[in-house]
C-alpha cells in the first residue's frame, strides 16, 4: 500500500512520519502530483496558519489536486481546516469540501489557544473503531469548525466543535492523532485499513 | 473538558538523564528515551526535555536526541536549554520535537519570540521564566531570573510574562525558584496571578513534593498543567496513583 504525506510547508510533519513509523506502515512525503494520484492514502497534516498554508498549496497547484483525490485522504489540524469552505484566521477562503466555515473560539473566561487534552463524543466514524468511549486527545488550535452535518465527532470547549468531519473519501481531525498515545494511533491504523 | 495535564520534566546533560531516577525496571535509568517512554505508558499528558549543559558542542547530540523520543515517545513533548535562534528551533522541531522552550535568549532579545511565533506558529513557543521574590523599596518583587536562575534581570514577572504573550508565546513555563526543590509545595498566589493576567496556558514548576500540591497548584494556583521531576524519577508519586487522586478531588484529569 503506498501512503503519502502531502509536502507543503506545514510545520512538525517528523511526528506523522514517526507515528506511521511505530504501527509498521510505510509513507512518502511528497508534493507531486502524479505520486499523490497514485497513492492509496493520502495524509493532509498541517501546524501553523491557516492564510499562509493555503497560499502555499495554491502557488504549487495543490488545492485544485486534492479536492479531486478518490482514494481515502486524512486531513489533520489545519490540514482539516483547509479542507472547509473557510477559516476566520486572516480571511482565508479554503478548499470547502467541507461545507463549513471555520471560527476562532470565542473571547471567554478560557484561555485560546485550547491546548491539551479533551475527550471525544457522539463517536460515528469507522477511524474511531476501537477506541474508548470517550476517547482523550491532544489538541492544540485556536480555530475550530462548528458541529455540522459533517461531523463525526464532537468536542467541547466553551462551545461543541467538530473534532472530525467526514464526507465520501474525504476524513478529517481536529486534534493530533500522531501525539495523542494510544487512541491516537487506533485512529492512524483505522484510516490505513479502510477499504 | 479540557484535563489538566501533567508533565515529568527531564534534565539532560550530554544525551543522558541527570539528577538520577530509581526506576528499577529501566535497564538503563540514565536512557532519556527509555525513562519518556515509561511516562507515556505511565499516562504522563506532556514530556519537557531540558538541556542542562546546553552548549555548541551538544547540540548535534541533543537533536539526536530528540529524534530517538519522537520515534519511541506517542505523546507530546518540549525541548529547551540553549536555544536562541531559528535556526536551532528548525532543526529540533525538524526532529520532531512538538514545543521548544526559550528562557535566557528571550529575556536577552525579545523579538525572537515574534520571530519564532511567525515562522513556526505560537503552538510551538514555550517561554520560560525563572522567578525568584526579592525584597523591593515596596515591597516583594517577583524578579525574573536567566541562566538557571544565576542571573537576576530588570524584568518583572507579571509584565514579562505579558509581553512573552504579546508577542507570541503559545504558553508559559513558570518556574518559582523559591519553591524549586523545597517539595513544600507550588507558588501558589504568583502562579495564580500569572495565569489570571494571560490568556495562554500556564505551566507551573518548582516546589511539588505531595499529590496535594498538585490540588493546589490546579485550584488556587489556577494552573493549567503541572511539572515535577524528582518526585516522578525517585517515584515518590506514581502517575496513576496521581491522576486517580486528582480524579477524586474533582480535578478534570485525562485517565
Amino acid at each position: 500500500m503506498k501512503t503519502v504525506i502531502i509536502k507543503y510547508n506545514a510545520g512538525n510533519v517528523q511526528s506523522v512520519m514517526y507515528a506511521l513509523e511505530r504501527i509498521g506502515a510505510g509513507y512518502l512525503w511528497t508534493d507531486d502530483e502524479q505520486e499523490i494520484r497514485t497513492a492509496d492514502r493520502v495524509i493532509f497534516p498541517g501546524v501553523g496558519e491557516a492564510s499562509t498554508a493555503m497560499a502555499y498549496l495554491r502557488d504549487k497547484g495543490l488545492d485544485r489536486i486534492i479536492p479531486t483525490l478518490k482514494q481515502p485522504v486524512l486531513g489533520t489540524c489545519v490540514g482539516m481546516q483547509l479542507l472547509c469552505r473557510s477559516s476566520e484566521e486572516n480571511n482565508t477562503t479554503a478548499m470547502g469540501i467541507f461545507p463549513v466555515d471555520v471560527k476562532r473560539f470565542p473571547a471567554g473566561d478560557q484561555k485560546v489557544p485550547h491546548v491539551g487534552w479533551n475527550n471525544l463524543t457522539n463517536l460515528r466514524s469507522e477511524l474511531t473503531a476501537g477506541m474508548s468511549d470517550n476517547p482523550y486527545v491532544y489538541f492544540v488550535h485556536s480555530y475550530a469548525a462548528p458541529v455540522c452535518a459533517y461531523t463525526v465527532a464532537t468536542c467541547e470547549y466553551m462551545v461543541p466543535f467538530s473534532a472530525m468531519l467526514q464526507k465520501d473519501n474525504f476524513y478529517a481531525a481536529q486534534f493530533h492523532a500522531e501525539i495523542s498515545g494510544k487512541e491516537g494511533q487506533q485512529i492512524l491504523e483505522n484510516f490505513l485499513k479502510l477499504s | 473538558m479540557l484535563t489538566k495535564r501533567i508533565i515529568p520534566c527531564l534534565d539532560i546533560k550530554d544525551g543522558r538523564t541527570v539528577k538520577g531516577t530509581n526506576f528499577v525496571n529501566l535497564r538503563d535509568a540514565g536512557d532519556p528515551v527509555a525513562l519518556g517512554a515509561l511516562y507515556a505508558e505511565q499516562g504522563a499528558d506532556e514530556l519537557v526535555f531540558l538541556d542542562i549543559t546546553a552548549t555548541v558542542d551538544n547540540r548535534k547530540t541533543l537533536v539526536d536526541l530528540v529524534r530517538n523520543v519522537a520515534r519511541h515517545v506517542n505523546i507530546p513533548f518540549t525541548v529547551g536549554g540553549g536555544i536562541s535562534s531559528v535556526a536551532d528551533v528548525s532543526a529540533l522541531l525538524n526532529a520532531g520535537a512538538d514545543k521548544i522552550s526559550i528562557n535566557s535568549s528571550a529575556v536577552r532579545r525579545p523579538e525572537l519570540i515574534n520571530e519564532l511565533a511567525l515562522q513556526f506558529g505560537s503552538q510551538c513557543i514555550v517561554v520560560a521564566i525563572d522567578t525568584r521574590e526579592v525584597p523591593g523599596e515596596s515591597g516583594i518583587e517577583h524578579v525574573v531570573h536567566t541562566h538557571g536562575g544565576r542571573k537576576p534581570t530588570d524584568l518583572r514577572t507579571i509584565p514579562w510574562a505579558k509581553e512573552a504573550q504579546e508577542r507570541g508565546a503559545g504558553e508559559i513555563l513558570l518556574t518559582s525558584m523559591d519553591a524549586d526543590g523545597t517539595k513544600a509545595g507550588f507558588a501558589l498566589a504568583l502562579t495564580a496571578e500569572v495565569s489570571g493576567s494571560l490568556s495562554i496556558p500556564v505551566i507551573a514548576s518548582g516546589g511539588a513534593g505531595t499529590m496535594e500540591h498538585f490540588t493546589e497548584v490546579f485550584t488556587t494556583g489556577k494552573a493549567d498543567a503541572g511539572l515535577a521531576a524528582s518526585i516522578f524519577h525517585f517515584r515518590e508519586i506514581g502517575i496513576p496513583e496521581l491522576k486517580s487522586y486528582l480524579k477524586g478531588e474533582g480535578i478534570s484529569v485525562r485517565p
